[in-house]
């Protein structure tokens, strides 16, 4: 691990001046900073410990609950109004790594996690992700990992995350802050594709801290499911992931919600596809035809092929879990 | 003497070391922390076979803290010689890895320089500045590449079964109405034990070294580095009291003994090494294996020829051998077979036994075969097994000390219900779900080896049972616990063990299953010859109690000597050693297998394991969600730990079956899931419970505690149930390991 | 209660050092240390707490699991600067007095719930954990809730036990083989 100079401000404003700098980390629970950091992949000089900020909190607020950034996983997956509006949410944080990281790892350090490439993580090999410009090791190499949509020639990593799949689908809005001031940013906006700067993970720009994460008064509390399939019953990083939720109305769906994980730089969210379920009855056979829209373009790069065909049925049945109202367990193994 | 533990053979003790384990007293290899000890860092090659043409250690250097940077350039003077560096379980021929000695690159991760630094943290980060420019050389790690350079060593290693062939397997089995014939393939495995290797050099200062290792052997170690180092053998004292896992990488010493043992000596001060996850990835592992198989029968089932051939990964510098094809030819009644077994190199560290090595990989992928005959027989899959049934060793044509495997598959089966199992594949269901039935024969050696163990009684009465051997989780303290318990009639809390000190008498490494057989003897031997020279002793003092009886007169039990006639006539053992004037007595002895016996006879354990699949028939997701496994073991010294290690074992045949798999990319020559988070190995949730049985073997043949080991046989069987379990869940064949979702969409 | 406490090293670091308070199994420290060192090395290198095990370094594993404040962390992926002002507890806080075994130690030793031991104070601590933060009540919530600790033994089915005894306050009978 790098020397680097530590600080642990109090208020946000005393850490976003510390802010900025190319060689400077914010430091919240460490699960993936640290990690990174022993692996040699991040390499700060200053961090800048913001536990001690007043981020931690569950708000209402009119438009919904205010979720501060440094709100465990833990806490967030268990806490009543996330369990009663949003269990699509507790679900998808249940289903993410173990309880000791989910007691450590925050709202906002999840948003912020990189990816699991394996060339990302070896320093032996070369990745534009963590060198840009040094070229990408992954492409024609072990892609098991790897994205089917959105990917670039200079990167096709992906994003790891289950909570952020869920607050895709939950259209949540990313709170940012910096020394200039506040904005808020939609949670399909804050991931980026990788493009030809594959570096950049997010669209937050250098200095601005994630405050919050705030999700719409809409709850989604019957028919929703976060379905995970991994190569293990537990404690796996999602091969393919889906969190579905909708209203369903007289036989009616409406306001689909559809996002996928483990498949693109981001949590993969398709509008099209959702609006060509939206005002129809559920049936497998409409199912289909939305996974088939939402994989049209998809890409294998080889070994990862098979997540084309797996993504299309992890669709359909997480369709299916969601509208029959029967989420997909974390705890009982048996796919619902 | 109230509440006192009495122990003997079939008690389930609670394991002896367990308070020390649960309360983190435990000392394992990197918990010893002398004084001013430095730590250091490994740093390792980028690529896979070349040359170091430059290696700027300046950076590193000028760290604070940093003390020292040990390359090729500036390492210490050390034996040249291939055979000082052969450790006692190496490969007979080849030439082994020897870190530091030269600018040679053989494998990727191999270990380049050796940062020693005041602290691990400093060290660490220090590694990281090293400036190393390389010269690529041709390789090749891909050994679907070199299966055509296959070949069969002249010269095989030590413990290796040769396969013998019998009759015209080729020409049976095209003869045969019945006909598989298919190819398999195993990838490659990392043994990922918990700890990582470590090694404390502690620098007495007087000239002697005294070093904790991670090891199963430490007589292993203690021979391999005074060699290496060109150290005293008298001078040099190797501890291992506690290992937190090795499943075979424990049994050569790995690099971070041999490096921390150079940095001690050059710099003369106490150094730890400790390898990261990602460099227990950089040494020996289950080589990938090709194997086919094609088994020729009649209608009935009846195996009339078998042809059996596997091809396993060595590496550039070792002929690494495993006894992979001999397993089936060996348990199935079959006229003719014929078989072959190869090893092709690749530019990997050498790989080195893992788990029932050989067997695990060529039992689980024969067994996977058995089920392919008995579907295109159309019989059950344990049917077909009884119709082949032999109570002889068919390989050699030799009989067996003893083999209830019989028992196994009756009991076993019974156990699971197999009788409610409807043959066809995917004709059991759940819902959403496909269930799926599985069975597989398990077979492993029931190995001896000549072990000393000594027995010390002192004036207390308490006793000591020592021998140099370790305990790497099979519960070995508590194995020679029980039996002197059992031996001298003394409880538990009377009797100490101790293993892991090359000082203690020797001991062979602990592996291949046969701890229990070997040291368990030699300690019985050692503390019978104990209780004769106390009744000796005890004979001799005039007036005593038991002056002048005969051994056959006498009964030990509760710490005394006692008159079978009349029991309350005796005397307690420390009275013996008071009145006898003596502060302790001793007796060591060595227990050694009977060649011409072992020859005559096979002797093998067995197992019949049951297995229950489920398989979501959309997604993919399989998990296993029922095992019986029955083993038949000899004596069972103790069930409670004897189920733990066939649990163990259950839990190893889950991730072979279903997640483990070491990824190479075969462009840069280089293992690229090197982490727990990637390399998956089963957690809790992949666990369902284990039906352990245990059936009934007496055999007094196999050794004289009629003890056949149970470390291994756990695992072998229990890979190929599960791949035969998802085949009659999906109608899916997988005939590669593991079956991941990918393999059954 | 530590075995052989090791002094700073020297001069290596004290430019870096940052004070650190943290309770430590009951006792209150006052530690000078540079920000990199994590929990984890704190506790084996500098405290001599060796009892915490170090499986992967990387979070991936849950050998290193103690408790902070109660709850169930990653030792090995928490700097300890961060923990200024924590209550850590490790597995040689566990023990009650005159070191009885805790009953989750206990139920471990009667059920046989390890085999090398390397992850069983990690096993202890997590489940502890668990048991604080009351989610599990079945047998397959406290798998599922276990699955952040692996046992490469394969001891998991008897960790189940021991875990289930103490969780529905019971002693049973370990499990034996037929």
């Amino acid at each position: 691990m790098r020397r680097f100079s530590y600080s642990r401000p109090t208020e946000v404003s005393e850490a976003l001046a510390e802010a900025g700098g190319e060689d400077v980390r914010f430091l919240a629970g460490g699960t993936n900073l640290v990690d990174l950091m022993k692996e040699n992949v991040e390499r700060p000089q200053h961090l800048v410990d913001i536990t001690r900020l007043p981020l931690d909190r569950i708000e209402e607020i009119q438009s919904g609950l205010k979720i501060g950034a440094l709100v465990l996983n833990s806490d967030l997956a268990h806490d009543p109004k996330v369990e009663n509006r949003y269990p699509l949410l507790s679900l998808a944080l249940l289903n993410g790594a173990s309880p000791q990281l989910r007691n450590s790892a925050t709202t906002g350090g999840n948003l912020l996690q990189r990816t699991r490439c394996y060339y990302f993580y070896d320093v032996a090999t070369a990745c534009n992700k963590r060198d840009p410009g040094a070229g990408c090791q992954a492409i024609g190499g072990l892609t098991r990992l790897h994205a089917i949509l959105g990917a670039s020639p200079h990167c096709i990593a992906t994003h790891p995350s289950d909570m952020c799949v869920a607050m895709a689908a939950l259209d949540a809005v990313v709170h940012v802050e910096s020394a200039t001031g506040t904005r808020t940013i939609p949670f399909e906006d804050f991931h980026r594709l990788p493009g030809d700067t594959p570096q950049r993970d997010t669209t937050l720009e250098p200095g601005e801290l994630v405050t919050a994460v705030e999700l719409p008064a809409t709850r989604f509390d019957r028919h929703y499911t976060y379905l995970k399939l991994r190569d293990r019953q537990s404690y796996a990083f999602a091969l393919v992931s889906v969190a579905a939720a909708m209203r369903l109305e007289d036989g009616v769906m409406t306001d689909v919600r559809l996002a996928l994980g483990g498949v693109a730089h981001k949590p993969w969210r398709d509008r099209d596809a959702e609006a060509l379920l939206s005002g129809k009855a559920p049936e497998r056979a409409l199912f289909s035809k939305a996974a088939e829209a939402i994989l049209a373009d998809a890409q294998g790069q080889g070994a990862n092929d098979f997540k084309i065909e797996l993504a299309r049925r992890a669709i359909v049945r997480g369709l299916d879990q969601a509208a029959r109202g029967t989420p997909q367990s974390v705890t009982d193994k048996r796919i619902a | 003497m109230t509440n006192l533990t009495r122990a003997g053979f079939g008690t389930p003790l609670s394991r002896v070391d367990g308070p020390a384990k649960v309360t983190g007293q435990a000392q394992y290899a990197a918990e010893f922390q002398p004084e001013d000890m430095l730590h250091a860092h490994v740093h390792t090659a980028r690529i896979a076979k070349g040359k170091i043409t430059r290696i700027d250690v300046s950076r590193a250097l000028a760290v604070e803290g940093v003390v020292d940077v040990l390359t090729h350039e500036n390492r210490p003077k050390v034996a040249w010689f291939d055979l000082k560096y052969k450790d006692m379980t190496a490969p007979l021929r080849g030439s082994p890895f020897k870190a530091l000695y030269d600018e040679n690159v053989i494998f990727s991760g191999q270990p380049i320089a050796l940062v020693v630094a005041e602290t691990p943290e400093i060290a660490r980060y220090a590694s990281t500045l090293l400036d190393v420019d390389y010269k690529w050389a041709e390789f090749q790690t891909d050994l679907a590449q070199v299966l055509d350079q296959a070949f069969v060593p002249r010269i095989p290693r030590a413990g290796y079964h040769k396969p013998k062939s019998r009759g015209d397997g080729e020409q049976a089995f095209s003869d045969a109405p019945v006909q598989v014939s298919n190819r398999y393939h195993l990838s490659p495995e990392h043994h990922n034990p918990l700890e990582m290797f470590a090694s404390t050099v502690i620098w007495e200062g007087d000239g002697h070294v005294t070093i904790s290792d991670k090891t199963q052997g430490v007589k292993n170690s203690h021979w391999y580095i005074c060699n290496a180092m060109g150290w005293d053998r008298d001078k040099v004292r190797i501890l291992s009291p506690f290992v937190g896992g090795a499943f075979g990488s424990g049994l050569r010493p790995q690099y971070q003994l041999y490096l921390a043992a150079l940095a001690a000596k050059k710099l003369e001060r106490s150094v730890q090494v400790v390898m990261t996850r990602q460099e227990m990835f950089g040494h020996g592992y289950r080589p990938e294996c090709y194997q086919t198989v094609s088994l020729g029968a009649d209608r009935e089932g009846h195996l009339k020829g078998i042809v059996n051939s596997a091809v396993t990964a060595t590496s550039s510098i070792e002929n690494y051998m495993e006894t992979v094809v001999n397993w089936g030819s060996m348990v199935y009644r079959c006229p003719d077979a014929k078989l072959d077994y190869k090893i092709a190199k690749v530019d990997t560290a050498t790989p080195c036994d893992m788990r029932a090595p050989g067997g695990a990989t060529g039992m689980n992928l024969f067994e996977v075969a058995m089920d392919e005959l008995a579907y295109a027989c159309d019989i059950d899959p344990l049917e077909l097994r009884l119709r082949n049934y032999t109570d002889r060793e068919a390989m050699k044509d030799k009989p067996y000390t003893s083999k209830a495997l019989h028992d196994c598959y009756e009991r076993g089966a019974a156990k699971f219900g197999w009788d409610r199992r409807s043959h066809a594949p995917r004709s059991m269901r759940d819902g959403h779900e496909l269930i799926g039935w599985g069975m597989a024969t398990g077979i492993w050696e029931a190995m001896m080896a000549p072990t000393s163990a000594r027995a010390r009684l002192s004036a207390d009465g308490t006793l000591e049972v020592a021998t140099a051997t370790a305990d790497m989780g099979p519960g070995t303290y508590t194995m020679m616990t029980q039996i002197a318990a059992d031996t001298t009639g003394l409880p538990v809390e009377k009797i100490t063990a101790k293993l892991g000190d090359s000082d203690l008498p020797f001991s062979p490494v602990q592996g291949g299953s046969m701890t229990a057989a070997s040291a368990g003897t030699a300690v019985q031997k050692a503390c019978d010859a104990l209780l004769e020279e106390l009744l000796e002793a005890a004979r001799r003092i005039e007036d005593g109690p038991l002056a002048g009886v005969d051994l056959d007169e006498v009964g030990f039990g509760d710490g005394r000597i006692y008159l079978i006639d009349d029991t309350k006539i005796g005397m307690r053992f420390e009275e013996i050693l008071a009145a006898a004037e003596m502060d302790s007595l001793e007796a060591t002895e060595l227990a050694k297998p009977g060649i011409i016996n072992m020859m005559r006879k096979a002797r093998n354990t067995h197992s019949a394991v049951f297995v229950e699949v489920r398989v979501d028939e959309d997604v993919g997701m399989a998990r296993v969600t029922r095992v019986v496994n029955a083993v038949a073991a000899g004596r069972i010294i103790n069930p409670k730990t004897a189920r733990s290690q066939i649990l163990g074992g259950v839990v190893f045949g889950i991730g072979m079956a279903l997640e483990e798999e070491t990824l190479a990319d075969h462009r840069i020559g280089r293992w690229m899931n090197h982490n727990l988070a990637e390399y998956h190995v089963p957690v809790n949730a992949d666990v369902p419970d284990i039906d352990v049985l245990f059936v009934e073997e007496q055999d007094d043949e196999v050794n004289p505690i009629g003890v056949k080991g149970v470390g291994e046989i756990g695992v072998v069987g229990t890979a190929a149930a599960i791949a035969n379990a998802l085949f009659h869940a999906t109608g899916k064949r997988v005939r590669e390991l593991p079956i991941t979702i990918d393999k059954l969409l | 209660m530590f075995r052989h406490p090791q002094t700073t090293p020297k001069g290596v670091e004290t430019d870096d050092a940052i004070r650190v308070q943290l309770s430590v199994n009951g006792e209150p420290l006052d530690l000078d240390l540079p920000p990199w060192t994590s929990l984890l090395d704190l506790l084996r290198h500098r405290l001599a707490l060796t009892g915490t095990k170090k499986g992967c370094d990387h979070g991936q594993c849950g050998a290193c699991t103690v408790l902070v404040d109660g709850r169930r962390i990653n030792s090995c992926l928490k700097l300890a600067v961060s923990l200024d002002g924590a209550e850590v507890t490790t597995i040689e806080g566990m023990a009650g007095e005159g070191g009885a075994l805790h009953p989750l130690q206990d139920a471990f030793v009667r059920h046989d719930g390890f085999q090398c031991g390397y992850c069983t104070p990690g096993q202890i601590c997590s489940a502890q954990g668990l048991l604080n933060e009351g989610h599990a009540q079945s047998r397959e919530e406290i798998k599922e809730l276990m699955s952040g600790n692996i046992c490469r033994c394969g001891a998991y089915p008897n960790i189940l036990d021991a875990i289930e005894d103490v969780l529905n306050d019971r002693v049973s009978e370990p499990r034996m083989p037929e």
